[in-house]
């Protein structure tokens, strides 16, 4: 029976071929469907405002306009915007990845009675509508005088990343074998020790997913920084692209720079590690 | 060996700072959002107590109501898209050649943020000089629709781009579930005499209905938090046409500096969306049984 269906595929009759044309221009047309907008945006970043407004938005750009990057990055400010990202990012990817790396070691690997208390308040957190939480948030950053001030963007994506990133641990934590934590143990290696040179080690292949999950949710996060800065020297790429799509209107040349702009880190990390980036997403979402 | 293991001062280490922050900023917040509904407050300057004022005003409110049924709206259409999703993640997961370049693609627009995303689509669906118009003349329409500006229009102009967005994201995760589908079940149902549809349909969808259910959760809760897009792309408006819980409340707080009433929409919001997110867990379980 086996040989017989194996044999039907590989001698096709000309109505599966049909049908697998079929199923093949279904799957072209939703790809070109996700994938022209981003095409016609990179065009678009590279025309002059006689060819936005004047000319077919199908119709390549005469000659590439990258003056239109070079205004953006300095004279639009997108330059202080990007390197502000960049570093917000770097420190809360960090620091959410060590807290949430000795949580989740102390949640599966340690001995203790409120273990299944805590759990449940990181499990319930990520429940929680960021929204709703918004005003008091405010006020309280006010009161400690952070409005205004990275540390409590920094604070921000920290603390709501928490929770999606000590579930993704804990499956892989769960799953990791325990003989050389308690080989460790019985060597006398101290809790510390046995933390930082033996379990976070072996954890290097899913912190590398959750880093990279955690990096695309800080870059791309507006409303935490659109509430609590409001000096330009301190804001995003995100709310910066925002901004200069307000002061811009008309150049929409310059606007599509910015947003190639804003897009390109994630694209470029994307390209070398879609497979990673993927799996991040995949186990986001379904563990939660 | 259990001493280690069990070390106080180890675990307290470990556990408070990000137990405190999520206290601090998170579970005092929710219930600070509570509370602050009962005042009336400008953000600066003394709170006044007024009491239930706040949640009774919002009851009675027509606009929050129309951005809560907005926000549902969005949330059936997310619903049935998934029916779309499942469709195309089953065409995939049939022995596509290249099924794994189709779903590299499609996951892209998952990767911009919501605000460059509502950029983008502002300019497509420019009246003018956007992409969609421009392609609705091409075929001879004169009369093209001005999408984001047309209140009757609106919404569902809006929905596009979250489709856009989110689609690759869904259907990279039903394709997961679809391919570990055990062969032999499949290939049982083959020999029986099944055609695509109905192993499709009889076999594949079952089997992965409890990745479906996370989904729809999924797709529900998402949709009532739904802001950055919407308050890019069109700030609520025209009027109040794509007016959604979040917009409503983000004005009203940061906008009017009503952070009292705010607040209690923001409590109104945790309410719908937790609440929601028990009901269908609840259906979804009693369909199984």
């Amino acid at each position: 029976m086996k040989g017989k269906s194996g044999s039907r595929s590989e001698h096709q009759s000309p109505l599966r071929r049909i049908g697998m044309g079929i199923l093949y221009f279904v799957l072209v047309i939703v790809a070109l469907v996700q994938l022209y907008p981003l095409v016609w945006l990179f065009q678009l970043s590279l025309k002059t405002n006689q060819e936005v407004f004047g000319m077919s938005p199908f119709a390549l750009p005469k000659s590439p306009r990258w003056e239109n990057y070079i205004n953006a990055w300095f004279d639009g400010g997108i330059n202080k915007y990007f390197l502000n990202s960049v570093w917000y990012t770097v420190v809360a990817v960090l620091l959410t990845l060590i807290l949430a790396s000795f949580v989740t070691f102390a949640l599966t690997r340690m001995e203790w009675k409120l273990k299944g208390v805590v759990l449940a308040l990181f499990m319930i957190a990520y429940m929680i509508p960021l929204h709703s939480t918004l005003i008091p948030l405010f006020n309280i950053y006010n009161k400690i005088n952070l409005i205004d001030n990275p540390v409590s963007i920094i604070l921000s994506y920290t603390t709501f990343n928490l929770p999606i990133t000590i579930m993704i641990l804990l499956g892989f934590y769960q799953s990791l074998p325990r003989e050389i934590e308690e080989a460790a143990v019985i060597d006398g290696c101290s809790i510390h020790k046995i933390f930082f040179r033996i379990t976070l080690p072996m954890t290097v292949p899913i912190l590398s997913t959750t880093a990279i999950i955690n990096m695309i949710y800080n870059w791309n996060e507006f409303v935490f920084v659109n509430t609590f800065i409001s000096s330009e020297k301190w804001k995003t790429i995100t709310v910066g692209v925002n901004n200069f799509v307000g002061q811009y209107l008309t150049d929409w040349g310059a606007i599509g720079a910015t947003l190639v702009i804003s897009i390109l880190p994630i694209l470029i990390v994307y390209l070398f590690l879609s497979d990673r980036i993927i799996e991040g997403l995949v186990a986001g979402s379904v563990k939660g | 060996m259990k001493n280690v293991m069990s070390n106080k001062t180890a675990i307290v280490l470990y556990v408070l700072p990000s137990l405190l922050l999520v206290l601090f900023l998170i579970y005092i917040p929710i219930v600070l959002t509570g509370y602050y509904g009962l005042m009336d407050w400008s953000g600066v300057g003394q709170m006044k107590f007024i009491g239930l004022e706040n949640y009774k005003k919002l009851i009675h409110d027509k606009l929050f109501w129309e951005s809560t049924w907005h926000s549902v709206l969005l949330a059936i259409f997310s619903v049935l898209s998934l029916v779309g999703y499942l469709i195309v993640s089953l065409v995939l997961a049939s022995k596509i050649k290249g099924a794994n370049l189709f779903r590299k693609i499609y996951i892209i627009p998952m990767l911009m943020s919501s605000v460059a995303i509502a950029q983008l689509w502002i300019k497509i669906f420019d009246p003018m000089n956007g992409l969609i118009n421009s392609l609705l003349s091409m075929f001879g329409i004169k009369d093209t629709p001005l999408w984001l500006a047309d209140p009757d229009m609106a919404l569902y102009a809006i929905f596009v781009p979250i489709v856009w967005q989110y689609a690759g994201f869904y259907i990279i995760i039903i394709y997961a579930a679809l391919i570990n589908v055990p062969q032999e079940l499949i290939e049982a149902a083959r020999i029986d005499g099944a055609n695509a549809f109905q192993i499709a349909y009889k076999i594949k969808v079952p089997l992965i209905s409890g990745v479906l259910k996370v989904l729809t959760i999924l797709a529900v809760v998402g949709s009532l938090k739904y802001f950055d897009l919407i308050y890019v792309m069109t700030g609520g408006g025209p009027g109040h046409a794509t007016e959604v819980i979040a917009s409503y409340m983000y004005k009203e707080a940061f906008g009017k500096f009503n952070f009292g009433y705010g607040s209690a929409i923001g409590f109104g919001l945790l309410i719908i969306s937790m609440g929601t997110t028990w009901m269908i867990q609840k259906m979804l379980r009693t369909n199984k049984e």
